[in-house]
């Protein structure tokens, strides 16, 4: 309860801060700017927050989004219509989801394991489908949805908006949210509770494979081409927003305003150095010294 | 060494578990440690073993006074604390858990050889038989107790404090730690005994003290001549004139019907019939079969054969969520594991299973109802917490054994209930209230099998005990027949009778 409230006032306060002190930060273009640089990681966290929340793992979202990519640029490109493209995409993403699940929950692979290898087959399957080249698209009304705006903020952002929503929803407010919650926490005990473990790893999976083929659709839109090598190291961003949102990586506890306010503290970090001119090499440091800060100030709290 | 604890005071948020507690023990004597689940016993012991460092007060050892700041500064001064859990390494060697850290090298690799002499030499020097070679994993539970205790030993503990050893332990394999009690005590260790298990107190302590609330109420020199009613006076504040209170009721047709229930863990096929209102105990030393039977009637494991019937109907269970559907409902053997969510609260763990039957009309769940629901039982079960949103691993044994009942009462037909050792670990004053519950339920038309390793309990609360024995039910007996003698001469392999 209490680091509810103390994440999103650490943040304002880190917010405050910048505008004041770093040039350019606080102005509609470049806060905007901030906001769609985070979109994808956005939606995909709030996926990953159920998977994690649950105890499990997923390292294929990263190539899965480059797969959807590139397989929604190459059926656009055959058959002219972004429907047909976005349903493929979708789907490949929600089969990619369905084996994780399957895999995990009912043929008892450990997740990090059984995700690792469903990463590299499905980049894999990117690079080959794409023969290894980007895969350039010219739809005019495919390539609009990235740029589009609605009330001064670009599209992608609405749709992380509402997946926010959405999942927030679904994690405090339904028996599913709660059940997850509770195989977290501890699955055995959940399952003579009378919970479907097995079910509620496969629905969570394929939630996390539909996200992620969402964003990988996204960001095909934006860049105009489906790129097989888009998104790596993307994984590990998301389960860093994560983390640095509380969720705890040994399942049980979650919330999504927490898993907010790490997804924008990783972008704004981003945005101020890139603000700021930090060379590009420093910023991976500046990463991973905010993760593990935020981890260890986590654990002395829980301490206490 | 003498042990003395001063005015020792622990404060915890919310709590003071210890307030001005003296605590004295000598060596050569076996000390017993009395009191309800939240009385202080751990807490006093934690200070002992390094974990906790008091507010205020001191620990003299020998007269000198100890500040611990660490499990391993009490162990270098020769104390040592064997609590619940067990902190071996499964994965090792008996050799290599017994010398972990302090495995002999040579060259800067482990030399085997060494470790397993030193080893052996000492496990003959204790007198205890164990295997230096097997994996802790192989081993049962009392065994790998011994390796703890051994453990202690090896570093050669002067002062050796068993927190309820014996909770996991069956009569044999009690019998067997006694034995090693009695030895440490000739060789004029410094011993501290906490048990429920008042039986246990009287055999095996020279002298006990009583806590309660974080303060000691008593200080018995002695324990012969010391009335049991008396002890349970000290422990709970009030007389218990029968801890069982049970209370004859009018059974109700045949509720629950087993016949040749078989699974893989449990091969030879198992019957068992219950009433409605009526409550059966189940009895069998520690691998028996007991737990296994009841997670096959549970649906907790898949059954490879056999029949249920409830009410007469036919049931076929694969998932436990068909068994709670039909009305049947497990309070499992482990708390921590099989039962508690425990990073939820505890109106969580009390809400998560009825829930599901409450929302099936609409898609989000009904808050407000929930914490209605989970007060009400918070109220009637009086479960200590300071409120419904309180982390249920924060609660005594006590208090999360009724929020796991609690979870099962909230469902609505509650056809069969089966509590696998519900009252383990627990205090007297608590399982006095669970047992009251269990009447309650039956009264009002559940079927109730209690497995318990605790005989008297058993006798004391149950209108019929059926008796495992190695994986088959060995026999069963009316309530007015039941006796400690008739119902262990059943229990014990042929081999132990003669022995």
């Amino acid at each position: 309860m209490k680091f509810k409230l103390s994440l999103p006032l650490a943040y304002a306060a880190l917010f405050a801060l910048l505008s004041f002190t770093v040039d350019n930060f606080f102005s509609t273009v470049n806060i905007v700017g901030l906001l769609l640089s985070v979109a994808q990681i956005g939606m995909v966290a709030c996926t990953m927050m159920l998977c994690l929340a649950s105890r499990d793992f997923d390292l294929s979202v990263g190539s899965t989004i480059a797969f959807a990519g590139v397989l929604g640029a190459m059926v656009l490109e055959r058959t002219g219509s972004p429907a047909v493209a976005v349903v493929a995409a979708l789907a490949a993403g929600g089969a990619i989801g369905v084996a994780n699940g399957v895999l995990i929950a009912w043929l008892r692979v450990n997740a990090l394991i059984a995700t690792l290898a469903t990463m590299l087959m499905v980049r894999g399957l990117a690079f080959i489908a794409a023969q290894g080249q980007a895969v350039g698209i010219a739809d005019e009304g495919f390539i609009a949805f990235g740029d589009t705006r609605m009330l001064g903020l670009p599209l992608p952002v609405w749709v992380t908006a509402a997946c926010f929503l959405v999942f927030g929803v679904l994690l405090n407010h339904t028996v599913f949210g709660r059940n997850t919650l509770a195989v977290g926490g501890n699955p055995e005990a959940a399952r003579l509770a009378g919970v479907r473990v097995e079910g509620l790893r496969l629905t969570i999976f394929t939630l996390q494979g539909l996200v992620a083929a969402m964003a990988g659709l996204i960001l095909a839109s934006r860049i105009t081409s489906g790129q097989p090598n888009a998104a790596t190291g993307f994984e590990l961003d998301v389960i860093s927003a994560c983390v640095l949102g509380g969720v705890s990586l040994s399942g049980g506890r979650a919330g999504i305003v927490g898993v907010l306010v790490g997804v924008l503290v990783m972008g704004t970090v981003d945005n101020v150095m890139n603000l700021q001119g930090v060379d590009a090499f420093y910023q991976y440091l500046v990463r991973g010294v905010i993760l593990l800060a935020a981890v260890l100030l986590d654990q002395w709290k829980g301490d206490r | 060494m003498s042990l003395r604890f001063e005015r020792v005071s622990k404060r915890f948020p919310g709590v003071l578990a210890l307030d001005g507690v003296d605590f004295e023990a000598q060596p050569g004597q076996v000390h017993g440690l009395l009191g309800e689940n939240g009385a202080g016993k751990s807490t006093l012991l934690k200070i002992l073993g390094g974990q906790f460092r008091p507010d205020e007060g001191r620990l003299l050892i020998d007269g000198q006074e100890q500040r611990f700041g660490s499990a391993r500064d009490a162990i270098r001064h020769g104390v040592a604390v064997i609590h619940q859990e067990l902190h071996s390494v499964p994965s090792l060697s008996v050799t290599e858990n017994l010398l972990l850290g302090r495995l002999p090298r040579r060259f800067g690799f482990v030399d085997h050889r060494a470790a397993r002499r030193i080893v052996t030499e000492r496990l003959a020097d204790m007198g205890v038989q164990l295997d230096p070679d097997a994996r802790l994993s192989s081993l049962s539970i009392a065994e790998r107790q011994m390796v703890e205790i051994c453990k202690a030993l090896m570093q050669d503990a002067r002062v050796i404090a068993f927190d309820e050893p014996t909770s996991s332990l069956s009569h044999r394999e009690s019998e067997a730690l006694f034995a090693l009690v009695h030895r440490l005590r000739s060789q004029g260790r410094t011993l501290i005994y906490i048990s429920h298990r008042l039986d246990e107190l009287y055999a095996l302590c020279d002298a006990c003290t009583v806590l309660r609330d974080g303060k000691r109420i008593a200080v018995h020199p002695t324990m012969a001549d010391l009335p049991r009613d008396r002890l349970i006076r000290d422990m709970v504040g009030r007389s218990l004139q029968d801890i069982y209170g049970y209370r004859p009721r009018p059974l109700g047709g045949e509720r629950l019907h087993v016949s040749d229930l078989a699974g893989a863990r449990l091969p030879a096929g198992a019957s068992l019939s219950v009433r409605s209102g009526e409550v059966l105990g189940l009895f069998g030393l520690v691998g028996a079969g007991r737990s296994e039977l009841m997670r096959l009637v549970c649906g907790a494991d898949r059954a490879s054969q056999g029949e249920m019937r409830l009410d007469g109907q036919p049931l076929r269970l694969t998932q436990p969520r068909q068994a709670i559907q039909a009305g049947i409902a497990l309070c499992p053997e482990d708390r921590k594991e099989q039962g508690l969510i425990a990073p939820g609260s505890v109106a969580e763990n009390i809400n998560i299973s009825c829930r599901r039957r409450d929302l099936r009309a609409r898609l989000f769940l009904r808050h407000r109802r929930e914490a209605e629901r989970a007060d009400a039982f918070i109220q009637r079960l009086r479960i200590k917490t300071p409120h419904r949103r309180q982390e249920v691993r924060s609660l005594s044994g006590g208090n999360q054994q009724k929020v796991i009942l609690a979870r099962w009462l909230a469902e609505a037909p509650l056809k069969v209930l089966v509590l696998d050792e519900p009252t383990r670990g627990i205090d007297v004053g608590a399982k006095n209230e669970i047992y009251q519950l269990i009447f309650e339920v039956a009264a009002a038309g559940t079927a109730v099998i209690v497995v318990s390793s605790e005989l008297p309990e058993l006798l004391g609360i149950a209108d019929r005990i059926l008796v495992m024995r190695e994986g088959r039910i060995a026999g069963e007996l009316p309530r007015d027949q039941a006796s400690e003698q008739a119902v262990l001469a059943l229990a014990l392999p042929d081999s132990d009778l003669k022995a």
